[in-house]
């Protein structure tokens, strides 16, 4: 059994009288058009089989009918799967009998709705303290529990409103606030922000990641929101037609798109916004290395005219970048009297990149640096550089694509 | 009525004789229980003053629906009272509670059931649109001839009338609740009973409570019918003037039957309208009312 948090194994779901056998015809090769036109039964999933790790959002993207809402309640089982195994934490919740399916609903998972599905004869408080109510938790301490979710969202002052007193956005927010009132490990969002407009939507999605920064949880988000998914996603899984297509972060999801639809997806959003430094960096300029020997100008400005390079960069031994020379300073340098050692301080000071900058802040940095700017991974290792030139023309290819 | 091919009526008539020769047993203990009950809840009517049962009419209508509502109470009973037919609707009152009681105790379990069962619920559609549509006074026969005279076959007949919005109602207001909420509460874990009464029939209230005023209307109008096998109340006064072709009398006791179905029917009708169900409870609004005063 492969391991993760979430383990789904070949799951089918069919809507119908005889599941198994839509699934053999499916095995055999017809499409679920033709399972629908004589059989009679609706393909909703189709061996889908992925895992999601401890700790990762992951983002489940399709067209409307995709499967998607249904492979999420296949997890929870609110949808009995036709086949196929779902493993959360190495229990297998297809197989479960109903008290301990029960039992877990309680303690590891729940589920925020895109309707919000709060109960509206309920005071906020009340709605918060749902799952624990449910669990059988005594009144004193599900209302503290609920009360310091709602702090966390920021509603602990509607405590006393009802639902429909409250914004779409603070309705959500209730939502949220019930979810995590249980403490669970994992969490199941339904396409839980479509129904807000876009500022709320991007407010949720900050209080989503800020909620992650304090306590990590396992979390499948349903959209259908592209530039959510890439905002919030740690990976994101394509459906379409019931199948799950791609899987992959969404920068995989941008550089090969399995197909058609997979690449239709991300032809509306402004994919450039998404790129880091590390994806636009290019290994053009020569790297010398000062090894507590300074290297040779001379040798290095003969090597940048052969090869019709500008700059050169200069590490150390350990690979840490020590600046940037031109090729008309040292040019110069060569020519002069005094032939200096390329000492650090004799070289023009970058700081450099960090290898998950994001577009816009790396842009202005580029823009104000003579030449290349070099990149360095999370270790602090020189691993590449951008120039105007590289930038631009990785811009131009992006919007071409 | 031209000649009869299928004496569909016969059947029903041998049908009846059957049960009252081989089940009287069963039919009396059940008329016992019904009589005890409304004997009970009549004398219950019967025990305070006039005054001070009117009184507790007005201060509901006071907390439920306002001040000219609860003015209207106070004079139309005044008005029942003052035409002297006050014990006869105070006995009307405790024959529409009997059996609108009754009704309720079986038809929201019964509405419960059909919405949890497709079979169950295509399988009672058909009877109860009988029991609703077959005219109300061809109960009263069966009723009688099985209950004897009186109280008992008055209500049992209102029962069989009454009862089937209530089973409607219930069905279709636990059906009506949005998906996602019943989803909410099976993915924080509740079990079947608990998505029952946490999650299903609070949010069916408005659609059960309109069943449980529909009920209400119905039994009113129909224990009026049921004076004809003897049930008592304001349809006595109703079906004496029509034995005597008495306009007044008629209208008099036809306005005390009016009035009683408007003050009912308001009154329940607030509980089920959900913009007026979310009201605090009475002690707390008595307690936000002396405190403004």
């Amino acid at each position: 059994m492969p391991s993760g948090k979430i383990v789904v194994e070949n799951l089918y779901k069919v809507f119908g009288d005889n599941p198994q056998d839509a699934i053999d015809l499916l095995k055999q090769g017809w499409d679920k058009e033709r399972i629908l036109a004589e059989k009679g039964a609706v393909i909703g999933v189709r061996d889908v089989s992925f895992s999601v790790e401890e700790g990762e959002i992951f983002v489940l993207m399709g067209l409307s009918g995709s499967g998607k809402s249904t492979l999420i309640r296949l997890i929870n089982r609110l949808v009995e799967p036709s086949a196929g195994n779902v493993f959360i934490d190495g229990q297998n919740v297809a197989k479960m009998p109903q008290a301990e399916l029960v039992e877990l609903r309680r303690r590891d998972m729940s589920m925020v709705f895109q309707s919000f599905a709060l109960m509206p004869s309920l005071s906020v408080l009340d709605n918060a303290a749902f799952g624990l109510e449910v669990a059988g938790i005594a009144r004193k301490e599900r209302e503290e529990k609920a009360m310091a979710v709602l702090t966390q969202v920021g509603l602990d002052s509607f405590a006393d409103k009802y639902p429909h007193e409250l914004s779409g956005g603070m309705q959500q927010r209730v939502g949220l606030a019930r979810a995590l009132a249980v403490d669970p490990s994992m969490m199941i969002m339904d396409e839980a922000f479509s129904a807000l407009d876009p500022l709320k939507r991007r407010e949720m999605q900050d209080l989503l990641l800020d909620l992650q920064k304090e306590h990590r949880r396992t979390i499948i988000f349903v959209s259908h929101d592209i530039e959510e998914a890439m905002r919030i996603g740690t990976r994101i899984g394509i459906m379409e037609g019931g199948k799950l297509v791609q899987v992959g972060t969404p920068q995989e999801l941008v550089d090969n798109p399995a197909n058609d639809y997979v690449r239709n997806f991300f032809d509306t959003v402004d994919t450039s916004r998404y790129l880091t430094a590390g994806q636009i960096m290019t290994d053009t300029v020569p790297l010398y290395v000062h090894n507590g020997e300074a290297p040779d100008a001379a040798q290095i400005c003969q090597e940048l005219q052969d090869q019709d390079q500008h700059y050169a960069f200069i590490v150390n031994e350990n690979n840490e970048f020590q600046g940037s020379i031109s090729l008309e300073k040292i040019a110069l340098m060569v020519n002069g009297d005094a032939v200096q050692p390329l000492e650090p301080d004799a070289l023009q000071q970058i700081e450099p990149l960090s290898h998950d900058m994001p577009l816009e802040q790396i842009i202005g940095r580029v823009v104000e640096t003579d030449g290349p700017v070099p990149v360095v991974d999370e270790d602090g290792q020189y691993s590449g550089s951008i120039s105007k030139g590289s930038l631009l023309s990785r811009m131009q290819g992006e919007s071409n694509e | 009525m031209s000649e009869k091919k299928i004496d569909l009526g016969t059947w029903v008539n041998d049908g009846v004789e059957y049960l009252l020769d081989n089940y009287s047993g069963a039919f009396d203990s059940i008329g016992g229980v019904v009589n005890g009950f409304s004997e009970a809840l009549e004398n219950l009517l019967m025990w305070p003053p006039a005054w001070l049962l009117i009184a507790l009419f007005v201060a509901l209508g006071l907390w439920r629906i306002g001040v000219k509502f609860a003015v209207f109470t106070a004079v139309s009973f005044a008005l029942i009272v003052l035409t002297g037919f006050w014990e006869q609707t105070v006995v009307t009152l405790g024959l529409t509670f009997s059996a609108t009681l009754i009704s309720l105790l079986l038809g929201i379990p019964l509405g419960i059931w059909a919405a949890s069962s497709e079979r169950v619920a295509t399988t009672i559609r058909p009877v109860l649109d009988f029991m609703q549509t077959m005219p109300a006074f061809v109960y009263l026969i069966p009723a009688a001839m099985l209950f004897g005279l009186g109280r008992v076959p008055g209500i049992i007949a209102t029962v069989i009338f009454a009862m089937p919005p209530a089973v409607r109602l219930t069905n279709l207001g636990i059906r009506q609740v949005n998906k996602e909420i019943v989803e909410a509460g099976q993915s924080f874990g509740c079990t079947g009973r608990q998505l029952l009464f946490k999650v299903q029939l609070p949010n069916a209230m408005p659609s059960i409570m309109a069943g449980v005023n529909q009920t209400i209307m119905m039994a009113l109008s129909m224990v009026i019918i049921a004076s004809m096998v003897g049930a008592g109340g304001l349809g006595n006064e109703v079906l004496a003037s029509i034995q005597r072709l008495d306009i007044g009398l008629g209208f008099e006791s036809g306005m005390a039957v009016v009035l009683l179905a408007i003050i009912l029917d308001r009154i329940t009708e607030s509980f089920g309208n959900p913009q007026i169900a979310n009201r605090p409870g009475v002690f707390a609004w008595l307690n936000a009312k002396l405190q403004r005063t």
